[in-house]
Order: structure tokens, then C-alpha cells, then sequence
């Protein structure tokens, strides 16, 4: 443990920017959530009223868990549902990045050399997302209890997620020590958040509500803050994060530095005759993540596409809430709106796929791998395109398989499989335009400012809470429209018109190609 | 022309470090040409230049007649590079990445492969990082070594090589000479730069500050002289030439240039030489001097002799070729 002290201080030094931005945006979400619900409706029947047209049915519930008490910080709560999955995705990502990135660059056995305990890496990035995850929680209570929200409230939800996070720290722990490479570590970690989103949601949509039990990502709302809260998920999440943990440094102890524990393997002593060229160099450097995404995507899809499904059923055993769906503006619209705020919100997790697919080539580039390539009778263009074509066809792949699944599980049960496929297929490839342009963004930047390609997630982030708290919080809808994700339209079910969808892809191309052109002629290395 | 690498007055900045100060480099058809400097020369700097990898920002480069940054995609075609520290990727084993670097610069002579696998005694079935230091280094040497190209790019190749295959190493540059490669070799290695190469550059702070044979270079240096003598040596002190002068009771030891040897030895007879041993330096002496001594190069010129074979770096010519781009 020798060095731990000075890991951590390396560790906040680097995150000095990242860390206080993803502590704040999760630690405030609840509140404004909260006290934007609260004014927009002042009485219970309004908040009855909301929860009824917007949440009060199998698919929301779905999504977002049930809504467990009508006041409003209880529901502004339940509408922050997602942001403990974002606190969860920080956590494991944070932890990575200090461990498993930090060997595979060599750093991490320049410091080992140094007085640095063998465990202090794993111990130093612990700390920290431990940390910032108390912090988050702390926040929580406290801007709650500022507001004149109950204290046991104020609590339960801040300890929620600073459980959450820091279960989902030591998950990040776990996979970080599994593989070689960090992308390798990342999609395991990944896929663990997903697969319990997944069992959350099928333990909320069907009823059966020990699945969710065994989903940590729902411990947070199990303690039902401001609904009556119950303590004892907090412990299970703290047993949780404590045997992972030792998991973690039982892996470490057994395994070299920069070695996984699931064993590299051989390959081939000669390469495919088909292998000699970037473009199949590139299919094998991003394969893995697209066929990942592709089956979490087809997965998430026919639970969805079945949660909508019960909505529709629910609906049509429900003669008081059909009529007021009615109200509202006709029966499909329930399914509809559902699938639509579904559609985006994917839509902004797969554009969170095409910036990593386009900055790939920044990270070639700094591991040195892009170099022995360029060396080679081969043009820039043609490298960073090898990449580019993942980042901007990726997308399609991805968004057609989740249109796909939803729209055969959804139409599938419903009795218009012909009608609803390509309905919702449409619906999921309409977000393309955005996910292009933050893909184009990612491109622009990597080839004109290299150094701020990074940047592009903070972008992302930006865009993400435009849309989440923008309208809550009263901005001017200049600043909401800097979003691309502002500019998509409301399908299935809302108007089509080509022109926004246009514009945003012609931005794109214009990105594209300033990045490609500045590629051209700047330094690489 | 024979010339396959000619540049002068390359200089690139990189903020406020000056990597390259107006470099000057010639390197003729079929030899092996050493590049040497201390760390943080511009060796490495060059060398990206000459790939077209970094924009040189002012000066001229011509790299197998072509323009290294125009022209790159076609010169690469006729070059192959080793860096002094390879990455490899993590999924794809080595005989996929000498495979694939090979068809990327457009043919790779397979028997030669298949030889070179077997003497460098690496297994190609590796993944990435399962690979040490060394056994990537080979990997990327078993690519270069195995294209058909006119001209070896060889940025420390053998950093990580153990002695043994740094023979099978020297043994293989002797042999690509032979079939008429060009070679330029940036290296710390004297024993492997006095076995190949035939000329050398020595850079020093972004400029080069020697270029010729290692016989010419020679020739341009100092001999180190160990006497014992009757009296002290007090009119050694302040002549001209000598360097390092330590009195150890009756013992001396100094080094002096060897245009001055005379003078010295005059002087020394004058205290009475009781023993005198004399040796000329050694490669190291000579690049540790090269390296350190402030004095060498065309600073001061009045340390190389009038007419001498070496020719020091003609910086009038550069300077008026400067700015060219
Ligand atoms: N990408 C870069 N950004 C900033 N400075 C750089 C960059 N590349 C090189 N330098 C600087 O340029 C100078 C020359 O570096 P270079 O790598 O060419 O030296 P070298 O002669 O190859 O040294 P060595 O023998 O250690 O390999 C150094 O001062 C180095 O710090
Ligand atoms: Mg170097």
C-alpha cells in the first residue's frame, strides 16, 4: 500500500477537470429535477396528474423504475433515474482509467518501480471514485435538506447513489483486472452496468420484483427516498462493493503488471491472406464493440419493444385511463411517446459509441500504433477514414439492430409486425443525423486540435443535460438548440419533415471534412 | 544523383523547444549511414521528418528524390521503418503484424520472412503485450528487414536486443548493403556503428556538427598521452591543444589534439620524459568528447586542421538554402 498517498494526489491532478464535472452534473440532477417537477406542479393532483400521463404505466416503469410516492421530490427522484446509471458509468470508468489504462500505457510500471506498494494503484483509484462518490452523496443531502426536503429523504437518496457508484466502482475494479487492454476491461465493466439496467427493467415491467433485487443499479430506489425509506439496501450495496473489492485485489495479487487474468492466447504465425489493409486492420480493431453493442442493443430492444407492448395492454384493460389518453391525444400515443423517449435516450448512448469508435484514432495515435502504419504506402485519408467509417457506420448497424428488436418484439405482440418494424426501425435510424455530428465533432477536433479530442465527451455530456434539465431550468432556447439531439424529431409518432435532419447531416459533412483536411496536414505523433 | 537522403537546414520547433536547428544530412546511395547524438538531439525528429510524419518548418528535404511530405504515400513504397520503441496491438500476433506491415508498404518476400523469424528466434504466434521489449523489436525489424525496399529507416533498432541477436542484427544491415539498401542507423551503439557504418553524422542541440568516415573522424581527435617525467610540468599548462591535463606527483596524463602533438611533445621533452605511453582514443572517447565538449565542431574552428579530410558542415550554404519552403 506504500505510495497510495501520492497515487491519489497523481490521480485528482490528472482528473482535476473530469471528476469535479461528472461529482457536480450527478450530485445536482435530483434536485433540479425536483424542484422543476415541484413548480410546475404546486398540487398532489397535478403531480397525480403527471405521473398518470407520463410515468404511470408498465413501459415507463419500465424504464425508469415505478414511481413510488406522489410528492414531488419523490418524483423528481424517480425522473433523475437515470443519472445513477451515469454516476455508476463515471465510477468504473474512473477506476479503469487509473488501473488497467495507467499499465497498458507502461506508466503504471514506471511508478512500480518507484516505492509504490503493488496494490497502491488499485487502492489510489478506489479511493478517489470512493470518494467521489461520498461527495455526490453529501451534495445530495445537502442541497435537499436546503431546500426544506426531509432529511431522511435527503438521505436515503444521497446515500443511494453514493452506493450505487461505488458498487459500480468496484465492478470496474473487478474487470479492470481481467483483461490486457482497457477497451477490454471498459466493455466488460460496460456490460455488467447494462446487464443489470436490463434486469432492473424486467423486474420492473413484469412484475417480477426479485429480479430487481439482484440488479445493485436498483438499490438506490429500493430505499425509496421520500416514500418511506428503507436502510438496508445501503448495507447490501456496501457488502456488494466490499466483496467485489476483494475480488479485485485477490486478481491483483495473483497476476503480473500489464498482464490480464483471462489469458491473451496464440494467434496465427502468419496473417490472413485478406488481412493487409487499414480496412482490415480496422474491422479487427472495432469488431469486438460493434458486435457488443449490437447484441446489448438487440437485447435492450425486445425488452423494450415487450415493455411498450404491456403499455399498450395495460391500456387496453383500462377504460378511466384510455379515456384520458384520449385526452391527451389518442391511444398509440402511449406507446408511441414511450418508444420515442426510448429511441432517444439511445440515441445518445450510441452517439456515446461513435465518438469512441472516431477518437479510436486519437488513441492509435498516441499509443504509437498509428505511426508504423503512416510509415507504410498509405495515406492519412485513408487511416483516420478506416476509422471514421466505424464512427459514422457503426451507428447505422447499431441503430438498425435496436429498431429492429424493439419493432419485432413490439410488433410482434401487438399484431402488426409488418406495420410496426419498419416503423421503429425508421424512428431509430431518424437519430442518426445527431450521432453523426458529434462522430464529425469528434473528427473535426482530432484533426485540426488533436490534443482537445477529448473534448468531444464533454460536448456529449453538455448535450445530454441540454435535453434532461435544459426546459426545467428555464434556458433560452438558443442555448437548447445548440444540442443536435433538439433538433431530431419525435418518432414513431410525431411529424416527419426532412429539413432538420438534412441540415444537421450537411453540419456533419462540413465537420468531416475539416477534420479530414486538417489530418492532412498537421504533425502526427 | 546518389544522394538518397539530402537535407539541409532543417528546422523544427515544437513550442518552445527547438528539436531541429537547420540539420544537415547527406546520405549516398548504398551506404550505411550512422546518426548519432546525445539524447534529445533531433535524431528521432529527423527521421519523422524524413516519413513524412512531422512538417519540417523550414529548410529542404529530398528523400529518394521525392519530397518526404508530398510525396509520402509513394516514397513509402520504397522505404521501411524501424522506431526505437514499437507498439504493437494488443489482439493481433506478431506474424500478423509483420505480415500486414509488410503488404502495407507493398510486398513482403516471404522465404526472407520465414529466415529472419528463424534467426531473430522469434515466435510469431504471439499477441501484443505478451511480446517483451526486445521480441517487439524484432517484429518490427523482421518487417523491415523482410520488404523489398531501397531504403532502411532504423531509429535505434536494436534498443532491447540481446547481444547475441544484436550480432544476428549486424550481420543482417551488412547483408542488406550488400544487395544495395541504403541505410541510415540512429544509434547509441558504438560497436554496432563502427562495425556498419560506412559514414556517420553526429548532431548535437538540433544541428550537426561532424559528418564523414569513422577514419576521418578519427583523425580529427586528440591522443591521450600518459608520461612520467623529471620536473613538473609547468609549460604544459596553457599550450595550445591540450585538454585535461592531471599532475600526479611525477605522472601526467592529458589529451592533446593531434595537430598539436608536436608542440606537446617538445614540451614534455623539455621537463625531462622519463616514460611516455601514447594511444589514439577510443570510440567512445571519441563520441564522448563529440558529445560533451562544447568546443567541437564548427564553433571552433581552429580545433580541425587546414585542409583536413573531414569537412566541417558548410554553414554559409546552408543558411543562403534556408527558408526554401
Ligand atoms: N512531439 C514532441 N513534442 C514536444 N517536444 C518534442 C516532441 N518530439 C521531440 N521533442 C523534443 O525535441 C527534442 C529532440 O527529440 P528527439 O526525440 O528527436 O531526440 P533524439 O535525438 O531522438 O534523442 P534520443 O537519443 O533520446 O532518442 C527533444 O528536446 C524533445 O524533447
Ligand atoms: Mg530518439
Amino acid at each position: 500500500m506504500t505510495g497510495t498517498g501520492s497515487l491519489v494526489r497523481l490521480a485528482l491532478r490528472r482528473d482535476r477537470l473530469v471528476l469535479p464535472l461528472w461529482v457536480l452534473v450527478t450530485a445536482m440532477l435530483p434536485i433540479v429535477q425536483t424542484t422543476g417537477i415541484a413548480e410546475l406542479y404546486p398540487t398532489e393532483q397535478g403531480l397525480r396528474r403527471f405521473a398518470a400521463s407520463f410515468g404511470a404505466n408498465p413501459a415507463m416503469e419500465a424504464l425508469l423504475g415505478p414511481i413510488q410516492h406522489w410528492n414531488a421530490a419523490a418524483m423528481g427522484v424517480w425522473r433523475a433515474a437515470f443519472i445513477p446509471v451515469v454516476l455508476a458509468l463515471a465510477s468504473l470508468l474512473t477506476v479503469i482509467r487509473h488501473t488497467r489504462v495507467e499499465e497498458e500505457t507502461g506508466r503504471r510500471e514506471l511508478l512500480g518501480s518507484a516505492v509504490v506498494g503493488r496494490n497502491a494503484g488499485l487502492t489510489a483509484a478506489l479511493t478517489v471514485t470512493v470518494a467521489a462518490n461520498l461527495a455526490v452523496g453529501l451534495i445530495i443531502v445537502a442541497t435537499f435538506a436546503g431546500r426544506g426536503y426531509a432529511l431522511a429523504g435527503a438521505l436515503a437518496t444521497g446515500l443511494g447513489y453514493a452506493v450505487v457508484g461505488t458498487v459500480f466502482a468496484a465492478v470496474g475494479a473487478v474487470a479492470a483486472q481481467l483483461t490486457e487492454s482497457a477497451s477490454g476491461a471498459r466493455a466488460i465493466a460496460a456490460s455488467v452496468l447494462g446487464g443489470t439496467y436490463l434486469l432492473r427493467m424486467a423486474g420492473d415491467s413484469t412484475g417480477a420484483a426479485w429480479l430487481s433485487w439482484l440488479s445493485p443499479i436498483a438499490w438506490a430506489q429500493q430505499m425509496r427516498p421520500f416514500a418511506g425509506e428503507v436502510w438496508w439496501p445501503a448495507l447490501l450495496a456496501a457488502v456488494a462493493a466490499a466483496a467485489l473489492s476483494g475480488v479485485a485485489y485477490a486478481l491483483t495479487g495473483r497476476r503480473d503488471v500489464a498482464a490480464g487474468v483471462l489469458p491473451p492466447g496464440l494467434g496465427p504465425a502468419q496473417a490472413a491472406p485478406g488481412f493487409g489493409s487499414l480496412w482490415a486492420l480496422a474491422w479487427r480493431l472495432h469488431r469486438g464493440t460493434l458486435l457488443g453493442w449490437s447484441a446489448g442493443l438487440a437485447v435492450f430492444g425486445a425488452v423494450v419493444g415487450g415493455a411498450a407492448q404491456d403499455a399498450a395492454g395495460a391500456m387496453a384493460g383500462n377504460a378511466q385511463l384510455r379515456e384520458m389518453m384520449a385526452r391527451l391525444g389518442g391511444e398509440s400515443n402511449i406507446s408511441d411517446s414511450f418508444l420515442a423517449t426510448v429511441v432517444g435516450v439511445f440515441g445518445i448512448a450510441v452517439s456515446g459509441y461513435a465518438v469512441q469508435a472516431a477518437l479510436r484514432a486519437r488513441g492509435e495515435e498516441t499509443l504509437g500504433r498509428a505511426e508504423p502504419l503512416l510509415s507504410g504506402a498509405v495515406s492519412r485519408t485513408r487511416w483516420m477514414a478506416s476509422h471514421l467509417v466505424f464512427a459514422l457506420l457503426g451507428p447505422v448497424v447499431v441503430l438498425a439492430v435496436l429498431g429492429l428488436a424493439i419493432g419485432a418484439a413490439y410488433g410482434a405482440g401487438s399484431g402488426d409486425l409488418a406495420g410496426q418494424l419498419p416503423r421503429v426501425t425508421g424512428a431509430a435510424l431518424a437519430q442518426l443525423p445527431a450521432v453523426w455530428s458529434l462522430a464529425a465533432l469528434a473528427a473535426a477536433l482530432f484533426g485540426l486540435l488533436p490534443r482537445l479530442a477529448g473534448l468531444t465527451w464533454a460536448a456529449l455530456a453538455m448535450f445530454l443535460l441540454l435535453g434532461q434539465v435544459g426546459a426545467l431550468l428555464g434556458l433560452p432556447a438558443a442555448a437548447l438548440d445548440l444540442s443536435p439531439f433538439s433538433h431530431l424529431l419525435k418518432l414513431p409518432g410525431g411529424e416527419v419533415t426532412a429539413t432538420p435532419l438534412l441540415v444537421l447531416t450537411a453540419i456533419a459533412a462540413a465537420l468531416l471534412a475539416i477534420g479530414l483536411h486538417g489530418f492532412r496536414r498537421r504533425d502526427t505523433g | 544523383m546518389s544522394d538518397v537522403i539530402s537535407a539541409s537546414g532543417v528546422t523544427k520547433r515544437f513550442g518552445r523547444t527547438r528539436a531541429l536547428d537547420g540539420l544537415d544530412l547527406r546520405v549516398q546511395a548504398g551506404e550505411v549511414h550512422g546518426f548519432l547524438g546525445p539524447n534529445g538531439a533531433g535524431k528521432s525528429t529527423m527521421i519523422r521528418v524524413l516519413l513524412g510524419l512531422l512538417r519540417a518548418d523550414s529548410g529542404t528535404v529530398r528523400l529518394l528524390g521525392g519530397d518526404p511530405w508530398q510525396d509520402a504515400v509513394e516514397l513509402h513504397r520504397r522505404l521501411a521503418y524501424v522506431p526505437g520503441d514499437v507498439t504493437l496491438w494488443p489482439g493481433l500476433s506478431g506474424g500478423e503484424v509483420i505480415d500486414l506491415l509488410g503488404r502495407l508498404r507493398g510486398g513482403l518476400d516471404q522465404a526472407r520472412k520465414k529466415e529472419l523469424i528463424e534467426r531473430f528466434d522469434l515466435d510469431p504466434r504471439k499477441k501484443g503485450r505478451a511480446y517483451s521489449k526486445g521480441n517487439r523489436q524484432k517484429v518490427a525489424l523482421v518487417a523491415a528487414l523482410a520488404s523489398d525496399v531501397e531504403l532502411l529507416l532504423l531509429d535505434e533498432p536494436t534498443s532491447g536486443l540481446d547481444p547475441l541477436m544484436e550480432a544476428v542484427f549486424t550481420d543482417c544491415v551488412a547483408e542488406a548493403r550488400e544487395r544495395g539498401r541504403t541505410v541510415l542507423l540512429s544509434s547509441h551503439i558504438l560497436a554496432e556503428v563502427e562495425k556498419l557504418c560506412d559514414r556517420v553524422s553526429i548532431v548535437r542541440a538540433g544541428r550537426t556538427v561532424e559528418t564523414g568516415t569513422l577514419a576521418e573522424l578519427r583523425h580529427l581527435t586528440r591522443t591521450s598521452i600518459t608520461a612520467e617525467l623529471a620536473a613538473p610540468p609547468g609549460g604544459l599548462r596553457d599550450a595550445p591543444g591540450v585538454h585535461g591535463l592531471r599532475a600526479d606527483g611525477d605522472r601526467v596524463t592529458f589529451e592533446v589534439d593531434d595537430d598539436r602533438l608536436g608542440d606537446a611533445l617538445s614540451r614534455l621533452a623539455a621537463c625531462g620524459v622519463r616514460s611516455l605511453t601514447s594511444r589514439p582514443p577510443t570510440l567512445e572517447e571519441l563520441f564522448l568528447r563529440h558529445y560533451r565538449d562544447q568546443g567541437a565542431g564548427p564553433a571552433n574552428p581552429d580545433a580541425r586542421p587546414a585542409g583536413g579530410g573531414i569537412r566541417p558542415v558548410d554553414r554559409e550554404a546552408r543558411t543562403a538554402s534556408g527558408d526554401a519552403r
